[in-house]
């Protein structure tokens, strides 16, 4: 039995602030998990996380999130990844405090 | 108190001009992340999971005021107005920027501080007893064998590549507040005959594989230290393992040869090394020695200090559990708690740091320490100060009088910060510290010590209870420990059971605690000494309900 591919988004920290950011549909990066292209098909996911790494002048660590749908958008489908598209739980820093999630 | 000489001066400054070009070359994408990457380590600049993350060292975990004003400025200017001091007497920026971290380091460079070797495969900050110099119990100052050990591990060439990062603790008090046994070199001040010396203990670690040190060399005599230790090193470097990073660290060498080869091999590289050496170390220690003479105390009345401690509660409360014994009379030593209930551990806004840097300069002979608990401490005050300083903390929020009860808490950055982490820390400890804040006097000293992965920065294999969090198939969730010891009787705790879900972990110390409650003697039989006397069969009935516990429920 194969093991099902885990719908994801390509996702990756901003090389200049450090910033949670994920690859869109239109091929850019948006700061918003909810922009984020949420790929289903393994190939086409990795397809798009190859490009990324290819793009080492302003991203760094690009990899695939679990992520699922949602009403808004894709929604994070790990705690993990529901941090980094919020920011840390002891202050409304990061994401929350600018309202980016 | 020390300062850096000009050759540290003129080091900082050529490798923050280094580290600029190659922080500009990055941005020019003339460097590869994986080229990148091992360079901003060695610059102590890590990327965590909302941002890059600046690491300072803070030797033995010394600072005087300046320092600390700068500290303040750094977060105000270039972070998000605050800073968070760590188990390893670092303080952590969560928010640089990339551009900024060049002109961050030349801020830090002024006031001769620096980032470097707080990452990578080296021999790391010294750590130290942050009593040192003050406590009443010692037996010397250990800080200028610590600074003599910096200065010699600083950029050293034969071990900037080891076969992983080495932790060196350092006291000189027989009660240890450094937790020299979970080290790579524990280090701890012994007379014999009169004579100072060491005892060194070797191989003590936490992280996935959690070992007490054991003791290399009963007495190594201070003259030999050096020499010593870089037998130990070069050994390590030799010997240790490179093919597998889960078993390069100096433990499981000591684990895999055995101590009585370890010992023998460190004895034959030591006769060639203390030849080479030939005691060229010990002039440079008696001139340390002088920079870290005691400061000129005060011979004063301490009535100011009486009349407060027989008058005013709060600062008799405050008296009895953040003040220690000072070696001088008329002095004391006083911690200023990093812990109000609810607040992230070892977090310090700067407006809080610039208050502290005031109070160090105006009661404390400009003195500051950061301990491994994630506390300040003011080593030097003159105790017919302590009621102005109080007052004075009070209204910054920094008075609470928490130190060494159970909302003093280790915590990690776990998973709000680290990319490492496996479940959050910070706010287990925040919601712990307030869930027991109205019993805490009653409950008495208490450790807990949380980290947020096996790597265990939390410490939370030595804390009287541990907790570990881990991600159990997509979910936060928390393992106890209980019985662990960082002190001078290091143990390391006994894994409780199955773990505990997020919002399972507070009750889950609750009923701990109040089994303690029960159980213990009388309100002197502190937690561990209960635990001690009856094992951990009671707190695991209380925690999983079965037993005696298993009808009360
Ligand atoms: C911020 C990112 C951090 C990373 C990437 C990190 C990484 C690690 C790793 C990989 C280990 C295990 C080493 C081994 O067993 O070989 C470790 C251990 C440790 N770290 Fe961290 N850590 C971080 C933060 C911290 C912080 C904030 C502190 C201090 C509060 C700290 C203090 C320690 C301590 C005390 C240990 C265990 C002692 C030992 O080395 O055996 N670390 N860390
Ligand atoms: S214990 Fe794990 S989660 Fe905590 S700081 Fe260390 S590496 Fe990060």
């Amino acid at each position: 039995m194969s093991i099902r591919f885990t719908p994801s988004v390509v996702t990756a920290n901003d090389l200049f602030e450090g910033d949670v950011v994920y690859l869109t549909p239109q091929g850019g990066w948006s700061r918003l998990h909810a922009e984020a292209e949420l790929f289903t098909e393994q190939a086409a996911a990795e397809t798009a996380l190859a490009a990324a790494l290819a793009q080492p002048d302003r991203l760094v660590g690009a990899y695939l999130a679990p992520a699922r749908r949602g009403p808004n958008g894709p929604e994070p489908a790990h705690f993990r990844e529901e941090f980094r598209a919020r920011g840390p739980s002891n202050y409304p820093h990061g994401k929350q405090a600018e309202r980016m999630c | 108190m020390y300062t850096y000489s000009e050759f540290d001066r003129d080091f900082l400054a050529t490798r923050n001009a280094q580290f600029r070009a190659q922080v500009e070359r990055r941005i020019a994408g003339n460097l590869t992340e994986e080229e990148f990457r091992p360079l901003r380590l060695m610059n102590g600049l890590y990327l965590q999971l909302h941002a890059y993350m600046l690491r300072v060292a803070i030797p033995y975990g010394t600072l005087n005021s300046a320092q600390m004003r700068q500290l303040a400025m750094i977060a105000e200017k270039w972070d998000k107005g605050y800073g968070h001091f760590t188990t390893r007497q670092n303080i952590q920026f969560n928010w640089p920027r990339l551009r900024d971290v060049p002109d961050i380091l030349d801020a830090l460079a002024e006031v001769g501080m620096h980032a470097i070797q707080t990452s990578g495969n080296c021999v790391r900050n010294v750590t130290a007893d942050h009593f040192a110099g003050a406590s009443a119990d010692e037996i010397a100052d250990p800080r200028p064998v610590a600074e003599l050990l910096r200065q010699w591990s600083t950029d050293h060439p034969e071990f900037q590549f080891l076969p992983r990062k080495f932790k060196i603790a350092i006291t000189g008090s027989p009660n240890d507040r450094a937790v020299t046994r979970a080290h790579d070199i524990g280090l701890r001040m012994v007379l014999q005959d009169g004579a100072r010396g060491f005892e060194v203990i070797v191989g003590g670690g936490l992280g996935r594989t959690p070992v007490i040190g054991k003791v290399l060399a009963e007495f190594i005599p201070e003259a030999d230290l050096l020499p010593y230790i870089e037998a130990i090193l070069s050994t390590y470097n030799s010997y240790g393992r490179r093919d597998n990073k889960y078993k390069a660290r100096i433990k499981i060498m000591v684990n895999e040869l055995g101590l009585e080869e370890v010992r023998a091999r460190v004895a034959h590289r030591f006769e060639a090394l203390r030849a080479e050496w030939g005691g060229a170390d010990q002039a440079i220690l008696n001139d340390l020695r002088r920079a870290f003479a005691p400061p000129a105390f005060r011979v004063a009345s301490t009535e100011a200090y009486e009349i407060a401690y027989k008058n005013d509660p709060v600062f008799r409360s405050f008296a009895d559990t953040n003040l220690a014994q000072h070696w001088q009379d008329g002095y004391a030593i006083v911690t200023i708690s990093l812990k109000a209930h609810g607040a992230t551990p070892g977090d310090a806004t700067s407006d809080q740091m610039r208050l502290m840097a005031d109070l160090a300069e105006r009661y404390g002979h400009d003195e500051l320490r950061i301990s491994h608990e994630q506390n300040v401490i003011l080593p030097h005050v003159h105790k017919s100060d302590l009621p102005a300083l109080h007052a004075a903390l009070q209204q910054a929020g920094l008075a609470t009088a928490n130190i060494g009860l159970i909302s003093d808490i280790i915590a990690c950055p776990g998973m709000d910060y680290c990319a490492l982490a496996t479940a959050r820390s910070i706010p287990v400890a925040q919601e712990i510290a307030t869930a027991f804040e109205a019993r805490e006097q009653d409950i008495g000293g208490l450790k807990i010590k949380i980290s947020g992965c096996i790597n265990a920065c939390g410490h939370h294999h030595v804390g009287h209870i541990g907790i570990l969090g881990l991600d159990r198939a997509g979910v936060e969730n928390y393992q106890i420990t209980l019985g662990g010891d960082a002190t001078e009787t290091a143990a390391l705790g006994e894994r409780a059971g199955p773990g505990f879900a997020y919002d399972q972990i507070v009750p889950a110390i609750e009923r701990v605690i109040d089994a303690y409650l029960d159980l213990r003697q009388d309100p002197q039989e502190e937690f561990i000494k209960t635990f001690q006397r009856l094992g951990a069969q009671p707190f695991k009935d209380a925690l999983y309900l079965t037993g005696d516990r298993a009808n009360a429920a």
